[in-house]
């Protein structure tokens, strides 16, 4: 099968959601401001958001979509709930771990080392 | 003041139970509150003191109720030889006999009320044995005169309770009240009751006893005030050195004192041996914290100890006598005892001396059915196995005269009286029992006094006297050996004496003696008498002791001599005592207390010998003691008193006693002096005949069990001027001989003591050593005794102890295995599993690095290789088939 000359169905959407998923990785790994890994995160998050919607899409995958119903749209809205949560809590983790030491550098958040 | 019958005896018993309760609450005062009065309890003092005078004034009340409402007769009186004193005896018994026996209207000459002249001559009326009405009978309650009612036969059915008051007459016939106050006890066997008996004897002993306490309770007052502060006891040497120091005992010796003042009343107004027992063991546990007192020294603890052992020993034939008694008679009663039953019958269960000496027998001593019943204990199975019950009882009760005529119950009736005075010797320290009560001079000295004159050792006379119908000649004259033995042995040893105190404590031991022997032979009277004036005059001797000893701070009388100058009052009095104690008198016309008794004494003594010649020696001995008495009586006074100081030391401080002291030594000469005397009918030997048990004017011929036949003579034959006149004059000149001795050794010095002592060195040594009693009984009790307590202690340190270390060193290895196991094998298991689990913690911990773009990587690749081994599982899976 040819992506290129396909026409456009879950396969795509697939893929995009791969290198969002990919990319949001990446970020959190070579990222050392717990910014950027937060941004990777949602990346992450986003990437997989992309894969629910797809899969629940009834127009992208026809009469097989109706077995799922809704599901896979409830569950992109959950996760954004989520994310929205998460940000909300990392952020003010990050903030006071700035204020305690000038610094967002995940590489010197190590005092939890065993 | 005239009291109908019945109310005479509920208030006696009031007064005189008052008079007993008050030094116990006394006692329960000091106990519980004598550290709190005044600085350092020093008002204890007058709480007990106060307390035994209260009962000194009951018991004079009651002593006044008694004289006015019982005059005693005039009895024919010692020093007048009266030869009709006999025949008066005889004759008053006698008519009693006849006047019982015939006609009852004779009882019309109570002087004591209408009530009872009616009851008699209803009686007469209706020939003695009608039914009649008993609405009248409550009357009677409980007190009634205790022999009286016996005249008309109780064993008839329906008989009781007319006569229970028919001996009130006042003239020679006993007048008793007993009753019960308090049952401790009752089942249909045995009844142990606290309870009364009152009659002249009590009344008399309970002014005695109280009098002679209330004196000795001043006097220590004084003598024990170096107990209010701190005491240092110079007689204690510690283990540090140095002397003991210890804080002052004041309200406990006087809470000990009304304890014992209680103890003794208690046995005299006891109203049956079972109470008698209670008080006699309290007056022996009494004994005990005051011969102690001084608790720290040695010897005095040692005395307690041996005070309480040896009383134990005689204690010990006591209960023996109880059980004889109760387990045959079923009762310990002295009186009878009334009640009323359900129908409204007055219902007389008789005592010890009705059952001993029943009226129908004239009041003549003889075995009592129940003790004929348990000798012939096999023919009456006999008898039982072949009749029905109901047959059966008639038929024993037809047998047992015959069995009495046999002998049959005689013996248990001796062991009963021998059992009874075992306890006497005990507590008045007769030999072989007497050892205790010299060195009972460890206390201090009132309590010497208050011991050796009217409580403790009055309480063995006192029961002797009070058991007396009950005591077969068998065992009159044993008593009356163990009397005679003791007076000479004590006597003896008193001359040898060098501590006042034990002079003293030995001459009461040989007066106690002379009490038995007189009892023994017969001089109920006399031995009693002896026993009143003794208290007096001995009391009086050792609070004279006291004083000394606590002017001079020495028992020594070798330290002593010439103090009459320095304490007179001391000196006289204690004279007054020497001369009461020897029976000092003018022959015929008047004399000290201890004339009269010590007189009747030897006139009793001179005619058992007339009598029975084959027991002379109690005779001599009686006389013998009178001239030692003499003798060792005045070397005390003589070398305390007279001469020149022997010890300048002691001499430079002496000093009269304070007043508080010498007072009730003045009271007490007083009543050494007068105590014998009779004006009118008020005296003590009047008061004393009185009290006369029942049956026992006349004389006793018995015997054949422990002796051969002998007999027991009426005291009023003593009486005769034959007899009298001797016994005064050889009294008279055994004293006089006694004193003259005494005077040529300590004061003329004719004769050097010291080279009579050389001479006679044997013997000087064996008194010295008091007769080695101590040693023997040492050899003979205390050294087999230790023998067998090291026997035990080997046995059990050598065989007991052993078995029991093995057990225990076995248990020691099983637990030591039980140890390994849990420590090596159970422990360890658990230990192993911590140790790994904390080194794997130790491992993993380097993991958590902490570097969290670290963690996504392992999070990544994990994911991936999870990834990548599922695709290549699947993949396999896939390939296969």
């Amino acid at each position: 099968m040819n992506l290129l000359s396909d026409p456009v169905g879950v396969s795509h959407y697939l893929v995009v959601g791969a290198i969002l998923f990919t990319t949001g990785v990446v970020c959190m790994v070579v990222k050392r401001n717990a910014l950027g890994v937060l941004m990777g995160i949602e990346l992450v998050l986003n990437g997989a958001n992309v894969n629910f919607v797809a899969f629940g899409s009834p127009v992208l995958r026809g009469e097989q979509a109706s077995i799922l119903g809704l599901d896979g749209q409830a569950m992109a809205l959950f996760v954004i709930l989520l994310a929205a949560a998460e940000a909300a809590v990392a952020l003010a983790i990050t903030l006071n771990f700035y204020n305690n030491h000038a610094t967002v550098d995940v590489d010197r958040a190590d005092d939890l080392k065993g | 003041m005239e009291l109908v019958e019945t109310d005479l005896g509920a208030t006696l018993s009031t007064l005189l139970g008052l008079a007993w309760l008050i030094p116990l609450a006394s006692f329960a005062a000091i106990l519980f509150f004598g550290p709190k009065m005044g600085p350092h309890g020093r008002n204890s003092a007058w709480v007990a003191t106060g307390a035994i005078g209260t009962s000194l004034a009951l018991s004079l009340f009651a002593f006044g109720t008694w004289m006015v409402n019982h005059p005693p007769a005039v009895a024919h009186h010692g020093d007048h030889g009266d030869v009709h004193g006999e025949d008066h005896g005889e004759e008053h018994g006698k008519e009693h006999d006849d006047s019982h026996a015939n006609n009852h209207s004779a009882e019309a000459t109570n002087r004591v009320a209408a009530r009872l002249v009616r009851f008699a001559e209803e009686q007469a009326a209706e020939g003695g044995h009608g039914d009649r009405e008993h609405g009248d009978h409550e009357h009677d309650g409980h007190e009634h005169s205790d022999e009286g009612h016996g005249d008309e036969g109780h064993g008839d059915e329906g008989q009781h309770a007319d006569s229970v008051e028919h001996g009130d007459t006042g003239h020679g016939e006993k007048i008793a009240y007993s009753g019960d106050w308090y049952a401790l006890y009752r089942s249909p066997s045995l009844v142990l009751s606290i309870g009364w008996y009152i009659d002249s004897l009590t009344v008399l002993l309970f002014v005695v006893v109280t009098f002679i306490a209330t004196c000795i309770h001043v006097y220590a007052t004084g003598y024990m005030h170096d107990e209010l502060h701190d005491v240092t006891d110079h007689e204690v040497t510690l283990a540090a050195g140095g002397h003991l120091h210890r804080p002052g005992r004041f309200p406990r010796f006087f809470q000990a004192l009304s304890l014992f003042c209680f103890s003794m009343l208690g046995i005299v107004i006891a109203g049956n041996l079972a109470m008698v027992f209670i008080f006699w063991e309290l007056v022996g546990i009494c004994s005990w914290f005051l011969i102690g007192f001084y608790f720290e020294r040695k010897s005095a603890s040692t005395a307690a100890n041996k005070a309480f052992i040896v009383n134990r020993v005689g204690d010990f034939g006591m209960l023996i006598g109880l059980m004889a008694l109760w387990g045959a008679l079923g009762t310990l009663h002295f009186g009878d005892t009334v009640s009323v039953d359900a129908e409204g019958h007055q219902v007389v269960e008789p005592g010890l001396f009705s059952l001993v000496r029943p009226a129908e027998n004239g009041h003549a001593l003889q075995v009592p059915d129940g003790m004929v019943v348990a000798a012939a204990a096999s023919r009456v199975g006999n008898i039982a196995s072949v009749v029905s019950p109901e047959d059966a009882r008639a038929v024993i009760a037809e047998q047992v005269s015959g069995w009495r005529a046999m002998g049959m119950g005689n013996w248990l009736l001796v062991v009963a009286g021998l059992g009874i005075f075992c306890g006497c010797m005990g507590k008045s320290a007769q030999v072989p029992l007497h050892v205790w009560l010299p060195d009972a001079m460890e206390g201090p000295t009132p309590v010497s006094a208050l011991v050796h004159s009217a409580t403790m050792v009055a309480a063995g006379v006192y029961l002797t006297g009070r058991f007396y119908p009950v005591l077969t000649p068998d065992v009159l004259v044993v008593i009356a050996y163990i009397g005679a033995i003791t007076l000479f042995i004590a006597a003896t040893i008193a001359l040898v004496c060098t501590d006042i105190k034990r002079v003293l404590a030995y001459s009461t031991v040989s007066q106690l003696g002379y009490m038995m022997l007189a009892l023994g032979v017969g001089g109920w009277v006399a031995g009693l008498f002896h026993l009143v004036t003794h208290a007096f005059f001995k009391s009086l001797l050792f609070m004279c002791s006291g004083s000394v000893i606590h002017a001079c701070h020495t028992n020594d009388m070798r330290r002593m001599g010439g103090l009459l100058k320095k304490m007179p009052y001391t000196g006289w009095t204690m004279l007054v005592g020497c001369l009461a104690i020897i029976g000092a008198g003018v022959p015929f016309v008047i004399g000290f207390s201890g004339y009269y008794s010590k007189d009747s004494i030897l006139a009793q003594a001179l005619l058992f010998r007339q009598i029975n010649p084959s027991h002379a020696i109690l005779w001599y001995a009686a006389a013998g003691g009178a001239a030692l008495t003499a003798f060792y009586m005045f070397r005390l006074w003589f070398m305390t008193f007279i001469g020149e100081p022997r010890d300048q030391e002691v001499a430079a401080h002496v000093h009269e006693s304070p007043s508080v002291m010498t007072t009730p030594l003045v009271v007490l000469s007083v009543m050494a002096v007068a105590a014998g005397w009779s004006l009118g009918s008020l005296g003590v030997v009047n008061l004393l005949e009185q009290a006369r048990p029942l049956g026992t004017a006349a004389g006793m011929t018995g015997g054949g069990l422990l002796t051969a036949a002998v007999t027991v003579p009426a005291e009023a034959a003593s009486h005769a001027e034959a007899i009298h006149v001797t016994a005064t004059w050889t009294a008279f000149a055994t004293a006089g001989l006694g004193v003259l001795l005494a005077a040529a050794f300590y004061v003329w010095r004719v004769v050097n003591p010291a080279v009579i002592a050389t001479t006679l060195r044997p013997v000087y040594v064996f008194l010295e050593n008091k007769w080695y009693f101590d040693e023997i009984y040492n050899w003979i009790f205390v050294k087999p005794a230790h023998g067998i307590a090291m026997l035990a202690s080997a046995n059990d340190r050598g065989i007991i102890d052993s078995i029991l270390h093995l057990a225990a060193w076995l248990s020691r290895q099983l637990a030591a295995i039980d140890a390994w196991i849990d420590r090596f094998l159970v422990d360890g298991l658990i230990n192993t599993l911590a140790n790994v689990t904390w080194t794997m913690g130790l491992r993993l911990r380097h993991v958590q690095t902490g570097r969290l773009r670290q963690y996504v990587m392992f999070i990544v690749v994990g994911t991936v290789a999870i990834f990548l081994l599922a695709s290549m599982m699947l993949s396999a899976t896939v390939a296969i088939p």
